[in-house]
């Protein structure tokens, strides 16, 4: 693939959108589309009535003319030829035929899709009379031609397109019944008293366990492997290598196809490039078999010279760790295996120079955000079996189910149909679950040995061989003036992916659109490059890149501040974005591609930041905690945050929802909820729509073979995108509803209201349940489902933001830093449900302080993760809680659903940074390395000559 | 080797392998409530009573519950009759995944078992063998302290 392209922002785009997704079926540029020649039409006889519906494969003849003829067709026009066909909406309610609630006529009238004809007799232009004959068949033929031509056009005028529009605003009601009111989450009965809803809580009969033999090197080519040995194992059922498997690239990272991330990724290889990397498949009768199968395989590894340091990973000469020919990025984008040189993005916004030239004050500085890992309590695990039509089931830990399916068949090269992936009550995803790395192997066990398989992951296997947060090399300069004014900054990241691509692009690409658009600055420029190393693999982890960034620019708007003599928090307020502004950084960095523009519609963290300095004490403890006496000082700080809420133009959710006859409703979520409530919140949103509660909602989420597509819980998107979906579905529902209702009361539907489960008629005179109306559907006359599918994708994707305040404690002497207070306010548009949005800010910020404070690997100098263990690697337990005080600013967005914006990757963002600016404030010390053990910092605090005595 | 013990109240009588550790055996048994998080006593999530008092059972061998009164998270209360800690986790939003609950939840009957009046910090000394990702534990430990006060009334 080309070098970076050095001009501005997009050498990562993507290609156009339709061509994308036709696949090879580009449609020609509309510039050189030309209206059908006459063919078929012309030899037909006498136009037919509208009534009678052309022919589908026809179809592409009327498009192309309603592109080129008729411009009043334009959503249809473009979308049509350029997307998949998607199913039309279900009918549209009945109309209520006749004014009695039993209309007399029993018999079911077809209503015309167009009304009466009104193609124009396409007026012959004063033909003259001594035409010849020939002449005048032409004639006639044309004029055939012309009249079909013009009737199809008006009857694509006419006809809905069966391609649903997106609505681009959701009306804001008066006041929220079901909505913004902390309802209990639908499943937490069940939860609590240890109902068996996860992935591992299902008995089959004659289930073999896997296990998966760990490569002990960094780095080496597999010469010869031999498990015979193996295989003699008693109970002990297959053994697999990479000899046995296809070979097919690919990629573990669940994202929209195709995917922004290479295809490096081989179900087995003969060359191993991290500790623990995929050796050999086992599959025994009991998990000892397979573990002792495991160590009979015998291996005989060409050790190669690994690749640890990041920095030095792209130096002429390093060893190559994806030197295999069939490696490759399924998007044209920037891809250089043969550097270690996984993916590249940069943009600019005017000109840096120009801008630190204009500065009074430049400053610089390098911060190495660490790796992490998330640490769901429940480890990835994957059962598969074979149903009772012999299709193949994978009930999974996923965030990402329908990527799942999609990525199990890619890589065993069977049909996507042949699989159906469940994902059941799950424990805790924060990314590492956006990731594919059990169902291939079930897929493969249960498929080769008809039996059912289950692997699950041991803690340590969680640590080393699933998925982690990339560590960054961080340089940021930036320049202001005396007055606060932001003039330039820059941003040079190197990320580590570790030995496979996952998410290599697009989380360095967050960490400069997912924080950059937060300050105003006249110049920017921004440089992401991944590389390969042979350490552990990186991928999605809450926060996306922003959590990385957002601390190194959060400590530098600190530095700045300080060299201009401004309260950090004056500089903040000056400088950030506000509603009715725009970043060109919107535009700039995408997923893959170019971003997509918006203004800021909603913005709360004035408020925020108002509201948390007054919590935290901020005027009365800033600058004086470090003036105390004694070894220990004190200290606060803050910062800003944004994030995203979905991927604008890419992502897409779905949701069905069909009304039973008690008046319950089931709604069949794409969507997944990994632990958020997520399932709770989208019935909530129902609810409001239709006129219920949220418990009349029978939810199931996530089924490949039942539910509609959703791309899955991952980029903030949950709520904002398959809420919006939830809102278009339900209001189709609410619709046949009031017009099932309006036919029974014999009342127009304008009169009608929804309160509670029930509709009312003008004056209340008359009332109807939801159970009596959905009966009347399915029983009584005009018989139909009650029931409407809606999917949703969005246009923009509104930053919610945040402000973080820390207090904290440094002993001077011991280098030990304790968090004392913490504080977070959160504008999330409107939290659907507020108690839940809370909890999501209070588990996401305690993960991040202890992101910030003692999370940490620890390598050998062959690569070895030498803790993989909560002994040795620290997430933080009750005892280690500071005192913690969360609140949400509320803000209507009003493109989200009910006003909401995401609320879940946001708040993991901020302790690091504003535990490190408190830690400047009570020591005088920058910290860039985090975590900031009582090592480190004493380390650090000696270098200053601060260290206390 | 035959097993004989106590499991929420129900007398079983189980046949295991001397090795065996006694989380395995629960959720062989059908108490699937009973959660494997680390499987090195990190965690909690597999926390049970053993005669009172909160186990890791991941570290437990069955063999050394012969005789036991063993009470795991079904035990606690059902959908239909709760306990108290289970309704509290509920209302409170103490729950997200869930999956940290059943251990957690043994680990608060215990606390209230032996401690009816718990202050904050004896609730955040009790349970911090039940490590949480999704809540930030502030909720868990508001629910814990209601469940407790209503206890008192």
């Amino acid at each position: 693939m080309a070098k970076p392209e050095k001009s501005r922002t997009k050498p990562t785009a993507r290609p156009a959108r339709t061509s994308a997704l036709a696949k090879g079926k580009k449609p020609a540029p509309a510039a050189s589309r030309k209206p059908a020649p006459a063919k078929a039409p012309a030899k037909k006889a006498a136009p037919r009535p509208v009534a009678a519906k052309p022919a589908a494969a026809k179809r592409p003849v009327a498009k192309n003319l309603a592109a080129t003829k008729a411009p009043a067709t334009k959503p249809l026009a473009k979308k049509s030829v350029a997307r998949p066909a998607v199913p039309a909406r279900p009918a549209p309610a009945p109309k209520p035929a006749t004014p009695t609630a039993r209309p007399a006529s029993p018999v079911k009238k077809v209503a015309p899709k167009a009304a009466p004809k009104v193609a124009p007799k396409a007026a012959p232009k004063a033909a003259p009379a001594a035409k010849a004959p020939a002449l005048k068949v032409v004639e006639k033929v044309v004029e055939k031609v012309v009249e079909r031509v013009v009737e199809k056009v008006v009857e694509r005028v006419r006809e809905p397109s069966p391609i649903p529009q997106h609505p681009l605003t959701y009306e804001r009601p008066a006041k929220f019944e079901v909505v913004n009111h902390s309802r209990h989450k639908l499943d937490g009965l069940a939860l609590v008293t240890g109902a068996p809803k996860f992935t591992a809580d299902v008995d089959l009969p004659g289930l073999l366990h896997i296990k998966v033999l760990g490569s002990p090197h960094a780095h080496a080519k597999i010469l010869d492997i031999d498990p015979s040995e193996a295989i003699k194992i008693p109970g002990v059922v297959a053994v697999y290598t990479w000899k046995d498997v296809p070979r097919i690239a690919r990629t573990t990272a669940g994202q929209g196809y195709p995917e922004p991330s290479p295809y490096d990724t081989f179900l087995l290889d003969s060359k191993v490039r991290f500790v623990g990397d995929r050796v050999a498949i086992v599959a025994a009768e009991t998990p000892e078999a397979a573990a002792e199968a495991c160590r009979r395989i015998r291996v005989n590894y060409h050790v190669l010279e690994p690749v640890l340091d990041p920095a030095q990973a792209r130096r002429p000469g390093a060893p190559i760790i994806h030197d295999e020919p069939d490696c490759r990025a399924p998007l044209p984008i920037f891809f250089d295996p043969k550097h270690n040189h996984c993916a590249h993005v940069d943009t600019k916004v005017g000109d840096v120079e120009k801008g630190f030239r204009e500065a009074d004050v430049v400053r610089e500085r390098t911060y190495y955000p660490h790796y992490a890992q998330h640490c769901p309590i429940e480890p990835h695990v994957c059962v598969s079996y074979l149903d009772e039509n012999d299709r193949l089931v994978l009930r999974t830990s996923t965030q990402v189910p329908f990527h799942a399916r999609r990525i199990t068949a890619q890589t065993l090269g069977i049909p996507l149909r042949k699989i159906r992936v469940i994902k059941p009550r799950i424990g805790g995803g924060f990314g590492t679950k956006q990731e594919v790395l059990l169902e291939d192997v079930c897929a493969l066990v249960t498929l080769r040995t008809r039996r059912p398989a289950k692997w699950e992951l041991t803690r340590a296997e969680e640590f080393i061989s699933a998925r982690t947060r990339h560590p960054m090399i961080v340089t940021i300069k930036a320049g202001v003036k005396k007055d606060g004014t932001m003039t330039a900054l820059s941003m040079k990241i190197t990320s580590n992916t570790g030995a496979y691509g996952s998410h290599a692009l697009t989380v360095v690409s967050n960490c400069g659109s997912k924080v950059l658009p937060l300050y105003k600055i006249g110049h920017i420029e921004f440089v992401g490059d991944t590389v390969y190393t042979n350490l552990p693999v990186a991928g999605a982890y809450r926060g996306y890149g922003a959590t990385q960034a957002a601390y190194a620019v959060e400590c530098m708007v600190d530095e700045l501040a300080e060299a201009i003599g401004m309260d950090p928090i004056t500089f903040r307020q000056k400088n950030h974005i506000r509603e009715g502004e725009t970043s060109p950084i919107f535009k700039a960095l995408g997923e893959g591609r170019e971003g997509v523009s918006m203004v800021i519609k909603s913005c709360g963290l004035a408020q925020c930041i108002e509201k948390g300095m007054q919590e935290i004490g901020w005027a009365a403890k800033r600058g004086r905690g470090r003036l105390a006496a004694g070894p220990v000082k004190r200290g606060v700080g803050m910062c800003c945050l944004m994030q995203g809420s979905s991927i604008p133009e890419i992502d897409m959710g779905s949701v069905f929802i069909k009304m039973n006859e008690d008046g319950s409703f089931n709604m069949l979520l794409g969507a997944t909820d990994l632990g958020t409530g997520s399932d709770t919140i989208l019935a909530q949103i129902a609810a409001e729509t239709l006129g219920c509660q949220h418990d009349d909602m029978l939810v199931y989420s996530s089924d490949t073979d039942f539910t509609p597509f959703d791309v899955g819980a991952y980029a903030s998107s949950t709520t904002y995108l398959s809420g919006g979906a939830v809102i278009n579905a339900a209001k189709q529902v609410r619709a046949q509803i009031l017009a099932v209702a309006a036919s029974m009361m014999n009342e127009p539907v304008e009169n009608l209201v929804i309160e509670n489960r029930i509709v009312y008629g003008k004056g209340r005179k008359n009332k109807l349940t939801f159970s009596q109306i959905c009966n009347f559907a399915l029983y009584e006359f005009h018989q139909f489902q009650i029931g409407a599918i809606g999917s949703h994708v969005t246009h923009a994707s509104p930053p919610p933001f945040s402000a973080h305040f820390a207090e904290v404690e440094v002993d001077t002497e011991t280098g030990q830093v304790k968090v004392l207070k913490y504080v977070a306010g959160v504008d999330c548009g409107t939290a659907i449900n507020p108690q839940l949005a809370d909890g999501q800010t209070q588990g996401g910020l305690l993960n991040g302080i202890s992101f910030a404070l003692t999370e940490e690997y620890h390598f050998d100098d062959k690569g070895r993760m030498l803790n993989p263990n909560f002994k040795h690697y620290k997430i933080f337990g009750t005892a280690d809680l500071p005192e913690i005080k969360t609140f949400l600013v509320p803000t209507y967005e009003p493109t989200g659903p009910y006003g909401a914006k995401s609320v879940s990757e946001i708040c993991i963002n901020g302790p690091m940074p504003a535990i490190a600016n408190a830690i400047y404030d009570a020591v005088g010390v920058r910290l860039t390395k985090p975590p900031f053990t009582a090592e480190k910092v004493l380390a650090a605090l000696k270098e200053a000559g601060k260290r206390g005595r | 080797m035959k097993l004989t013990l106590t499991i929420n109240g129900k007398l079983r009588s189980i046949e295991i392998a001397p090795n065996v550790m006694l989380l395995d055996v629960l959720r062989a048994a059908g108490y699937k409530g009973v959660k494997k998080g680390c499987g090195e006593g990190s965690c909690g999530a597999c926390a049970v009573l053993i005669d009172g008092r909160p186990r890791n059972s991941c570290l437990t061998f069955a063999a050394q519950c012969e005789g036991s009164e063993v009470l795991t998270v079904e035990g606690l209360g059902t959908p239909e009759n709760p306990h108290p800690l289970q309704d509290a986790f509920v209302r409170h939003g103490a729950t997200q995944c869930g999956y940290c609950n059943p251990g957690s939840l043994i680990a608060a009957k215990s606390l209230l078992d032996h401690t009816p009046a718990p202050t904050w910090e004896d609730v955040k000394e009790a349970l911090d063998g039940n490590l949480c990702r999704c809540t930030g534990y502030v909720k868990r430990i508001e629910a814990v302290l209601d469940a407790a006060s209503l206890g008192k009334k």
